[in-house]
């Protein structure tokens, strides 16, 4: 018996033995082998709360606010904790029906009975007011703080932009986002969102099995800081936007007004616009989906990505090119007309004139014939290096290539290659007679009204102009980004925009634009009437203003509206007159100018330049043409 | 014989110890799992550990009382208190309410008792009178029948309320009737008929039915060609089959759903981290993100935060491993190995039969416990809630294994005066 037991405990030692042994294995593996277990504890009991900085404001250059965060509440519900309430006083607080009551709660119920979801979006503060103080009656809800974009002006809506959800492409392609976050979609909130957003914080945070928060993860330790974003101080001028705005409502097209010295955008309008708080919040795609299917197109951005011939406003820069290579000088003059085959370009009657007279009375016939002289002349050779080296001219004016202004979506406009007149006309097969109209700014040109501002930048500041923006300085700092300290300059001499202003200036004293005097002040300008075959023509009108010092530019577009100096020039000059007296002397003007309608009818058709731009598309890849910038885009392509 | 000169002569102190080591350590633990900021005391009446505290105490005051009771009393009383317990069962079915599926609860006052626990010190106490008996052989076919029936009433009536994993602990006493002269096939056979089971449950079973007949008909042609073996080989089959039909019907028919589902996950025949699944991953979770050392008591952020459920009960151990890592489930578990291995000692140094059998008895009974509770918690065990022994939080569970410890204690420290 004694030896057949000691078998037999022997027999279950073992068996408790070897199970503990085993036991031991697998916890070995379990608590020190494998990892996976404590990331899996960690997924259960970590969660990463981000606090939200609230996003930069934006103010005009007088320190008027043009953007601000205005705070709303999201109503939050818990629906397990949720208790015997009084449902019509909660709802009348909310304002909101028992119906939709009873469905919020259903659909928090359907998300999760444990986590918050929410049950009422973006409350505006003074219904938030109210409810607070009689949220203590109703358990399971609570109120979180969320800040909503506000443009207190309703003014700039182009210039601003809006901001919106990221979606998953945005996501994919900047990692700092996630779902829920906001970006700016467009304008100043696009360009500048780097500097508005600020920096997320990250609390971590420990949860329970009912995701109710705990208490922070090791003390905050592993915890970040939200850093507000910064403040932009804009170079708008918000009482000139808006008053250009005011003139310019009713009517299609753009106003940029620049101040010349430093490049800062003073007013840019694009008409018709639209209230940016539209673009804010819940409402914001329901309002987009109705601007977008407006026939006037109020979200397009016309001062940027509109381009048009600039007619006769061009004939300062053919001229200055002209003066500069000595092709013409100021006691040039030509016959009263220009000739070309069984065609030929007439003037309305005025004394015959030499340069300074041909810019007073805008004479067509003048201007064909020096782009004739210049693109033609014998030391050039051939056409082609003619007008490639006025081309060249051209683009040192800032035509037919991008700013690089400090907003999103900038287009180049249309400035024809040699290789694009060769692909028509067959290379060699064509003169300055073949595209004469160019000289009289008509024709495959397309200069979008942020570009002719610029080139009355460059005319009022004798030579140069810097890259306009609006954006002045970021937080305390001038805005030194995108270059925009950078001088451009043009190789050409100030006697010969000396020249030019003469001209300018009689256009407004004794010219085209007379409409456009106000007070004492030295006004140099030029009106254009841009060809549209698609119906009546554009009214164009450019400016500077004093001569001597001057302290707007200004180009007015108004499509439709026929001759430069009926509408264009007056509203430039009443703009003028706001910038720099801050008061209005020509009420009956004003009155005139704001009563005026030139909307579209049901013929309205979009601005002639389509068709042009795709041929130029399908040019794409061949060489591109000289002088200096061209060609060092054209290394880069190599 | 003379009397005992005092209550506490002879007793073994390193079994006590080893009692109190771990009863201390439960009730740290159980402070672990449900700590709760706003009642930080570990003396808080209102919160799990409190009471424990009070279980703690009055267990010592029952093990204080086993200690002045006559050593004589628990062999003479074995069977009326086998008796009283059966009929407390028996009562159970009757007026206890539901909790948690199973009706094991009776309401005392504000404390719920639990007779099932206390069903096991009782059984065990009959088993070891009837086994001690004089002229009883454990070779008689009439004494595995009556040892047999001593288990298997509570265990009976303890299914019948429901409670499947303490009906199961009485599985256990397989170990008391091996030591005392039971065949050791039967241990195989039970070994074989578990290693079976699991098979059966993962593998279709007519496929495993044909994989036993070719297995037997390739050991019978490899053997010599015998009446005798054809029989036993034959047999052998015939009852492999049986074991495979009868967990086929048992899993199906028997088992309820939530059961099934338990077995399922555990087998990794469905992977349910949501749902059946849950506690398991979980509890592996918690233990095994506590790592080599552990995140230091009181730091358990998956067992503090409610992530494994039962925590304070059946997943005590969870709050072990993630506090106190690998070293501190070493521990615990070379603890419980020493108290076993103390009490099979202590089982084998007696003269008296009947305190032999009722060592073996307690020895048996903590195993099973433990190797459910734990293999429950590391994902070795079905899902099966059954307490760890002096660990877990509950005063039924507590006691009756305090009063199953002492009985023990108060036996053995009677050894000198009992000759048989």
């Amino acid at each position: 018996m004694n030896n057949a037991s000691t078998g037999q405990r022997f027999v279950v030692l073992s068996i408790f033995t070897a199970v503990i042994i085993i036991f031991l294995l697998r916890l070995f593996y379990i608590q020190v082998l494998e990892e996976s277990y404590t990331v899996s504890a960690n997924n259960n009991v970590l969660r990463y709360v981000i606090d939200y900085p609230a996003r930069g404001m934006i103010y005009d250059r007088k320190g008027k606010i043009l953007a601000y965060n205005q705070a709303v509440y999201d109503l939050m519900i818990i629906p397990r904790q949720v208790s015997e309430m009084d449902t019509m006083e909660f709802c009348q607080l909310l304002g909101i029906t028992k119906e939709s009551f009873i469905d919020k709660l259903a659909k928090a119920k359907q998300f999760s009975t444990y986590k918050a979801s929410i049950f009422e979006k973006q409350i505006p503060a003074e219904t938030y007011a109210t409810l607070q103080e009689k949220l203590y009656k109703f358990n399971g809800f609570y109120a979180q703080p969320r800040t909503l974009r506000k443009y207190p002006d309703n003014t700039a809506a182009h210039l601003l932009g809006y901001i919106g959800e990221v979606n998953d492409d945005l996501i994919k392609k900047y990692p700092y986002y996630r779902s829920g976050d906001y970006i700016g979609i467009s304008g100043i909130e696009q360009s500048y969102e780097t500097d508005l957003r600020g920096k997320r914080g990250v609390r971590v945070v420990m949860v329970d099995v009912f995701n109710r928060e705990k208490g922070r993860f090791r003390n905050g330790q592993y915890d970040t800081l939200a850093i507000t974003g910064t403040n932009l101080v804009s170079s708008l001028d918000a009482e000139l936007q808006k008053y250009g705005e005011k003139l310019m409502q009713n009517k299609i097209g753009s106003v940029v007004a620049i101040e010349p010295s430093t490049g800062e955008i003073l007013a840019m309008i694009s008409s018709p616009s639209y209230d940016p708080n539209l673009m804010v919040g819940r409402v914001r795609s329901r309002n987009y989906a109705e601007l977008l299917k407006d026939p006037v197109k109020p979200l397009f951005n016309r001062p940027m990505m509109a381009y048009y011939p600039p007619g006769s406003t061009f004939k300062l820069t053919s001229t200055l090119a002209a003066l500069q290579e000595g092709i013409i000088n100021e006691q040039t003059s030509f016959a009263h007309s220009f000739r070309v085959g069984s065609k030929s370009v007439k003037c309305h009657p005025h004394p015959p004139v030499e340069l300074r007279g041909a810019i007073q009375y805008s004479c067509n016939p003048y201007f064909c014939n020096t782009f004739r002289t210049f693109v033609d002349n014998r030391k050039y050779g051939k056409s082609q290096h003619g007008y490639e080296k006025w081309r060249s001219y051209m683009e040192s004016f800032g035509i037919g290539i991008k700013l690089g202004v400090d907003m999103p979506h900038e287009l180049k406009g249309l400035l024809p290659s040699v290789a694009f007149y060769d692909k028509i006309y067959g290379s060699g097969r064509w003169k300055a007679s073949t595209i004469y109209s160019l000289g009289i700014g008509q024709g495959e040109l397309g200069i979008t009204p942020l570009q002719m501002a610029n080139i009355i930048c460059i005319i009022a500041n004798k030579g140069y102009y810097y890259t306009p923006h609006v954006i002045k300085k970021i937080g305390n700092k001038p805005n030194d980004s995108r270059n925009l300290q950078e001088k451009h300059m043009v190789n050409i001499s100030q006697r010969n925009f000396e020249i030019v202003h003469d001209g300018m200036q009689k256009v407004v004293e004794a010219g085209t634009a007379r409409v456009a005097r106000f007070d004492t002040t030295i006004i140099c300008g030029k009106t254009g009437t841009a060809q549209n075959p698609h119906g009546k023509d554009h009214s164009l009108f450019v400016a500077f203003a004093p001569r001597d010092n001057p302290k707007i530019a200004i180009a007015v577009m108004v499509e439709n509206a026929g001759f430069g100096g009926t509408w264009a020039a007056p509203i430039a000059s009443l703009m003028m007159e706001k910038y720099l007296r801050d008061s209005i002397s020509r009420p009956a003007l004003e009155e005139r100018m704001l009563k005026g309608v030139l909307l579209p009818g049901e013929d309205y058709v979009k601005v002639p330049v389509i068709k042009v731009q795709k041929e130029l598309k399908e040019l794409k890849g061949e060489k591109v043409v000289d002088t200096n910038k061209k060609n060092e885009t054209a290394k880069k392509h190599l | 014989m003379r009397r005992q000169k005092s209550i506490f002569e002879n007793i073994d102190w390193l079994l006590v110890s080893i009692y109190l080591v771990l009863v201390v350590m439960g009730w740290l633990n159980i402070y672990a799992a449900v700590y709760n900021v706003e009642h930080n005391s570990i003396f808080d009446l209102t919160q799990s550990y409190g009471k424990q505290m009070i279980w703690i105490g009055s267990s010592l005051l029952i093990a204080l009382g086993i200690m002045i009771i006559d050593g004589k009393f628990y062999a003479a009383f074995s069977y009326p208190i086998y008796a009283f317990m059966m009929l407390l069962l028996l009562v159970v079915l009757v007026v206890a309410r539901d909790i948690k599926g199973a009706v094991a609860w009776i309401d005392i006052g504000s404390f719920k008792l639990q007779p099932s626990e206390f069903a096991k010190f009782a059984t065990n106490m009959a088993l070891a009178k009837y086994l001690s008996t004089l002229n009883i052989r454990m070779e008689d076919l009439k004494t595995k029948i009556i040892a047999g029936l001593i288990v298997l009433l509570p265990a009976a009536i303890i299914l019948k309320q429901n409670d499947t994993g303490s009906a199961l602990v009485f599985a256990a006493f397989i170990f008391v009737l091996y030591r005392e002269g039971l065949s050791q096939n039967v241990l195989i056979f039970g070994f074989f008929a578990a290693f079976l089971f699991v098979i059966a449950l993962m593998v279709k079973s007519y496929i495993l039915l044909i994989a036993i007949g070719s297995l037997g008909l390739i050991v019978y042609l490899l053997m010599r060609k015998t009446r005798k073996n054809l029989l036993v080989i034959l047999s052998i089959t015939l009852l492999a089959c049986g074991v495979v039909k009868s967990v086929d019907f048992a899993y199906n028919k028997i088992l309820q759903a939530h059961q099934r589902e338990r077995i399922d996950v555990l087998l990794g025949k469905k992977s349910d981290p949501k749902g059946a699944g849950y506690n398991v991953n979980q509890s592996l979770i918690a233990i095994g993100s506590g790592g080599l050392l552990g995140k230091g008591y009181l730091q358990g952020t998956q067992t503090k935060y409610d992530f494994v459920p039962e925590q304070s009960t059946d997943f005590i151990f969870c709050t072990v491993g993630e506090e106190w890592g690998f070293v501190g489930t070493t521990v615990v578990l070379l603890l419980f190995l020493g108290l076993l291995y103390r009490i099979i000692f202590i089982a084998e140094r007696q003269r008296s039969q009947y305190t032999r059998i009722y060592a073996y008895g307690v020895a048996s009974i903590l195993f099973f416990h433990l190797m459910i509770n734990v293999g429950m918690a590391i994902g070795l065990a079905p899902v099966i809630g059954i307490p760890l022994p002096f660990f877990s939080y509950g005063g039924s569970s507590l006691w009756s294994f305090t009063i199953l410890l002492f009985v023990l204690v108060k036996l053995d420290s009677y050894r000198m005066y009992i000759l048989r």
